[in-house]
């Protein structure tokens, strides 16, 4: 049986240049996969709580708190735009991939439920992105290392704020006590993926653009456990750690979110703003 | 958030300038309304420092007794320091 002709490079760089950039692309930075997909990891997950947290907006308890979560949401999509536009088009990144092409931790993509399980999802996850930040500064990746700078600062105010609001629920009222357990249970099951060092993310701490968290995991559980404490809260127990986000393997939830986050671009591609 | 104090916020803007009245935020305790405060009035990096005082512990003056405190003052303009003669070489003044 004949064998197809080897492609041409002109060829392959004229199709690489009209091929229209949709789902199932790869990372834009096709020359770099090991980085675009540690881009990608760390993009996603501050788009997608990004996303999440602007839901509140309008219903949060109060102006103040809408104002709050407002300013989260913010900082996480500034810091996501730099992310994804290191890794290639942040627009196209955030918007024209499907749910299995996205690269974030499943905690991120949690509903919000009340605020109180906002407020623990938020502490958990700014604490590790917090101490991810700050080891951060060390990279190989000039790119990687200059948004971490700028953006440690922002996720230190995250995790106090959300600290605060966990001790202030937790040690509150019966019915608040109550929702942040509730929260806690809902959130813990996927505190481990945050700490699970797959085969890609290997490639990247050995390169030395990422960062190996479980370095810091002990350090993470006593910040959390500090703050669960003054909350007058118990450590919840371990549970079977539930993985896959690293890998495209999403909740039903994720899909609900693109579809939102998507409809406009999608809809209307032709749209600016 | 209906029974949350009400607390008074006073951003400096700028290092060397006093601290001036903002506004005002509800918040459960002084370490929330500070935290409202920021997010709410320096987002656009209005500020250097924050203060925030219950508004409660504020003591101010009755209106009904403004003609007392104020109008005396009015007729007095011999109290503005407009009535001297400023040397040439004197610029800031």
């Amino acid at each position: 049986m004949p064998s197809l002709p080897p492609i041409r490079p002109e060829d392959e760089a004229l199709a690489e240049r009209v091929r229209p950039s949709g789902a199932f692309d790869a990372p834009a930075d096709a020359h770099n996969p090991v980085r675009a997909g540690y881009l990608l990891r760390l993009g996603d997950d501050a788009l997608i709580l990004g996303q999440r947290l602007g839901e509140w907006c309008g219903h949060a308890p109060s102006v103040e708190v809408d104002l709050s979560l407002s300013n989260l949401a913010l900082d996480l999509i500034g810091q996501a735009t730099l992310f994804l536009g290191a890794a290639g088009d942040a627009d196209d990144l955030a918007f024209k991939r499907d749910v299995l092409d996205f690269r974030n931790c499943l905690l991120v993509e949690q509903p919000n439920g009340d605020f109180a399980r906002t407020m623990v999802r938020q502490l958990l996850f700014s604490t590790w992105q917090h101490m991810l930040y700050s080891a951060l500064g060390k990279s190989s990746d000039q790119a990687i290392r200059e948004v971490a700078a700028k953006a440690v600062k922002e996720v230190a105010y995250h995790r106090e704020l959300a600290g605060e609001w966990v001790i202030r629920l937790g040690d509150g009222t019966e019915e608040s006590r109550a929702r942040t357990l509730d929260g806690l249970a809902w959130c813990w099951r996927f505190v481990p993926e945050l700490f699970e060092v797959d085969d890609e993310l290997e490639a990247a701490v050995s390169c030395g653009i990422a960062v190996d968290a479980r370095g810091f995991e002990a350090e993470y559980r006593a910040a959390v456990a500090a703050v669960l404490t003054e909350a007058t809260l118990p450590v919840p127990p371990d549970q079977r750690p539930i993985l896959g986000g690293r890998r495209g393997h999403h909740s039903e939830h994720l899909g609900h979110l693109l579809a939102i986050m998507q409809y406009l671009p999608r809809t209307y591609p032709d749209a600016k703003w | 958030m209906s029974d949350w104090p009400l607390w008074e916020v006073f951003v400096r803007t700028k290092g060397g300038l006093a601290h001036r009245h903002f506004g005002s935020v509800h918040a459960p305790d002084a370490e929330i309304a500070l935290r409202h405060a920021r997010d709410t009035y320096t987002r656009r990096q209005e500020g250097v420092s924050l203060w925030v005082v219950k508004s409660s512990d504020i003591v101010a003056s009755d209106p009904a007794q403004a003609g007392e405190l104020f109008e005396p003052a009015a007729d007095k303009v011999y109290r503005h320091p407009t009535f001297y003669d400023i040397p040439d070489e004197v610029k800031h003044i």
